[in-house]
């Protein structure tokens, strides 16, 4: 039996090539892109992954004037995560699958679309989303749920390169953002609910070839391998599903990892699993890791690490560190040094029931009664945890950590897990507790300290990401569909306006015509929004 | 000149253990008792993490209800396992065999449907108790007829046990649905709205007041919000009806199945 797989261009792309847009974007220009806050060039704005713009427009005091500019709707009925990037004025906007259209920032009109077909037999847990692409140069860059790599050129969309990463019919698939770093891009992976063996690429940026791998999970002979028992590491998951953050004077990528395989039942794979659920800072040049922090050991909740890592400066007992500012699943927030990987102070920031607390390296001290059991054991916080892929924001204006938190519980139930290769490896499974439906809130923490200064109450779950302005707003949104800004120094909402369906997606800002526009994915759709005149 | 159309000719690998050209039969043919406790285990082990280990939901439909949107009949839900859902976080069920697809059917239907129970009572004259002197049709929808403030009732009996109705007669607010909540909301001009409601986010609320009027207000507006969690607008109907009345109301509303 053969199949077809049709990668087209569209004749949009004519149009494109008569507007005086898509410039370059060099390595310089994403090293330097707190310099030029008019474009989000990255996933979450800068290398540091901040999610802020340096963009003052819009204000607490006017944002009750910030009304729709034009709304642009996918043609799909899958569910919409990316958070586009903007250069120059133009957006660049993935799909579910991988497709990848460009729009004009002033009228939200299209300029060129990619259109990635899926062919049968993909697999993953979680349908064919797609959070974002890269840039460098002349290229946009898309990860697929087919997982591969596709460059395609700024200003058709035609494609330059396609890359298979790794093999999607035993359950591989791609749907975080790639990074572009240097000469390289590098791209996480998905598929931990099918005990797949996770790794981060690295790819030339001009051909496609790949530059390394890092094994999140180690082979025989190599460190780490003692904390698998048995062969348990060949299914050990730790994939790598949401783009990580980069750090340009180190060369050091850092990325997070997710949980290990199978998820609720840990019986066969006694030991700390390295490196699942784990943030590991890899060299950009060769992938070698650098070092490995590890935030849950023997993960038996689900409680993937590949929330965004956040670069910044923090002040931690009297002395200046570089750190990663990391929101975890597990509900602890963490602070660690940039250089070492060295833990250097932590605390809850959501409701949780398994950890009396974190020890002095960081290592949680587990509770009694905190795991899955046949019966089913109530364990905060549930499988979605205290966050999650969504992302945090740091404001060094208002130097404050901002994290879409949950205070959640669940029944967690351990099964069966026996490993058949492209099934579901779970073991397990999860059940809410009656009478508690999930709860969210956008919490702002002192960043060296996880201290919480103020929380904002959702009417539910939290499901999306934040950004915060130099405008000392924070922008989020919730599962019906409310857009909103909060005052970013108090949690005051200061504006909303109903999109009409949910949002779980991060918002990002840029200017249009020298004006501000703040944007965010809704339902199929993304709606970009301008102060009115 | 990079070309725009490329076509790649794959082999395809077939994965999925159920024969692509399988004839999906109308009826589940592998629903034995055994069949149904093999369904448990595959459920538990591939369903559970996102349905909840009963059906009862979480980050995937609730199962635990006598019809599946996606699946009305048997054959549509061997069809949306081996298949999943297009649109929605539901995944085809590779590596799961024809037998195996077909007891994880079984035991999803199982968790929806209570099975007919044999109760105390009169059926017949809980129909007329229920017409009449129970004055339920006033607030619930039974096959086209009735009120809608209160749950219809068409098919409640394949959904609830005799227990449960018993106590939703009896003690109306021990059994409210979790979603169902009554609130008063009082706006800053003093108007008080009393009554069930409809929808929420975060910055405004939708209520439907006792007589069947709808109300919306943005909650920056509003002087108070009460909830008034477990309570219900229904009236107990214990020492209303005598024991044996209660035993035909129930089990007429036992018999209520829908068309199946």
């Amino acid at each position: 039996m053969k199949r077809t797989i049709c990668l087209s261009a569209a004749a949009l792309s004519m149009w494109a090539a008569s507007l005086p847009l898509a410039a370059q974007v060099s390595f310089d220009r994403l090293r330097q892109s707190d310099s030029e806050p008019g474009n989000w060039l990255t996933y979450s704005g800068n290398y540091s992954s901040h999610r802020y713009s340096g963009l003052d427009q819009i204000t607490v005091a006017n944002v009750g004037h910030l009304r729709p500019a034009w709304v642009y709707q996918i043609n799909t009925t899958e569910r919409v995560e990316a958070s586009p990037l903007v250069a120059d004025g133009i957006m660049y906007l993935s799909e579910p699958g991988g497709s990848v259209t460009a729009l004009d920032t002033l009228t939200g009109r299209p300029l060129w679309k990619y259109t990635r077909t899926m062919p049968k037999g993909v697999r993953g847990c979680c349908g064919p989303v797609n959070r974002g692409v890269a840039i460098l140069n002349d290229t946009v860059y898309v990860g697929t749920y087919d997982a591969h790599l596709v460059a395609l050129d700024i200003k058709s969309g035609i494609v330059r390169w396609d890359s298979e990463v790794a093999d999607p019919k035993s359950g591989h698939s791609i749907t975080g953002a790639p990074l572009a770093i240097r000469d390289k891009i590098v791209v996480g992976m998905a598929g931990g609910e099918y005990g797949v063996r996770g790794f981060i690429d690295a790819y030339d940026a001009k051909t496609g070839k790949r530059a390394w791998r890092f094994w999140t999970v180690p082979a025989a002979g190599e460190p780490g391998i003692e904390t698998w028992a048995g062969d348990t590491a060949k299914t050990g998951s730790a994939t790598t599903w949401v783009t990580g953050s980069y750090d340009p004077d180190q060369n050091t990528v850092f990325w997070g990892t997710g949980n290990p395989g199978p998820d609720w039942n840990g019986d066969a794979r006694a030991g700390d699993n390295l490196y699942s659920d784990s943030l590991v800072a890899l060299d950009g040049d060769t992938g070698k890791l650098k070092w490995y922090f590890q935030f849950t050991p023997h993960d038996l909740h689900d409680w993937d690490s590949t929330e965004v890592p956040v670069l910044a400066d923090a002040v931690v007992r009297g002395e200046k560190h570089k750190v990663v500012l990391f929101g975890n699943r597990n509900a602890f927030y963490y602070v660690l040094d940039r250089t070492s990987g060295k833990f250097l102070t932590g605390r809850q920031f959501a409701k949780q029931s398994w950890a009396k607390g974190l020890d002095d390296s960081g290592k949680p001290v587990v509770l009694p009664g905190s795991s899955p059991t046949t019966e089913g054991a109530k364990i905060y916080p549930d499988l979605s945890g205290g966050t999650n892929w969504f992302s945090p924001s740091f404001s060094p204006h208002a130097n404050l950590f901002f994290v879409a938190a949950r205070d959640s519980g669940g029944m967690y139930l351990k099964g069966n897990a026996e490993y058949k290769p492209g099934a579901q490896f779970n073991g397990g499974g999860q059940s809410p507790i009656v009478g508690e439906p999930p709860i969210g809130f956008i919490r702002a923490l002192n960043p060296d300290t996880g201290e919480l200064k103020w929380e904002f109450k959702l009417h539910s779950d939290a499901d999306a990401g934040v950004l915060s302005t130099a405008g000392d707003l924070a922008f989020a949104g919730t599962n019906e569909g409310d857009f909103f800004a909060l005052d970013a120094l108090t949690g005051r909402a200061v504006w909303h306006f109903q999109t009409g369906a949910a949002i779980n997606a991060n918002p990002v800002s840029y200017l249009s015509g020298g004006k501000q526009q703040v944007a965010i994915a809704s339902g199929n759709s993304i709606f970009a929004f301008v102060l009115e005149e | 000149m990079r070309l725009i159309c490329v076509t790649l000719f794959v082999a395809v690998t077939a994965m999925a253990q159920v024969d692509p050209e399988y004839v999906v039969p109308k009826k589940n043919p592998f629903a034995t008792p055994a069949d149904l406790k093999n369904g448990q285990q595959l459920f538990i082990g591939q369903c559970a993490r996102c349905h909840g280990s009963k059906g009862e939901g979480g980050r995937g439909a609730v199962l635990a209800q006598p019809r599946l949107r996606h699946a009305p009949d048997d054959e549509s839900l061997f069809m949306v396992i081996r298949d999943g859902i297009k649109g929605t976080e539901m995944p085809a069920g590779y590596a799961v065999d024809t037998r195996e697809t077909w007891e994880l059917a079984a035991y999803v239907r199982s968790l929806g449907r209570m099975a007919p129970e044999t109760v105390a009572g009169d059926p017949k004259h809980g129909q007329e108790l229920y017409r009449t002197k129970g004055r339920c049709a006033q607030c619930h929808i039974n096959g086209s007829q009735g009120g809608s403030l209160g749950p219809e009732l068409t098919e409640i009996g394949a959904r609830r046990s005799a227990a449960h109705l018993r106590a939703a007669v009896l003690d109306p607010a021990s059994t409210l649905p979790e979603d169902f909540l009554e609130v008063r909301a009082v706006a800053k001009d003093g108007q008080t709205i009393t009554g069930v409601r409809l929808n929420e986010d975060t910055f405004s609320i939708q209520v439907r007041d006792l007589s069947g009027g709808i109300h919306s207000f943005q909650k920056d507006d509003l002087k108070e919000l009460q909830r008034d969690t477990g309570k219900s607008p229904m009236p107990s109907f214990r020492g209303v009806l005598s024991a044996s009345e209660v035993d035909d109301l129930v089990a007429y509303l036992v018999s209520l199945r829908g068309n199946q």
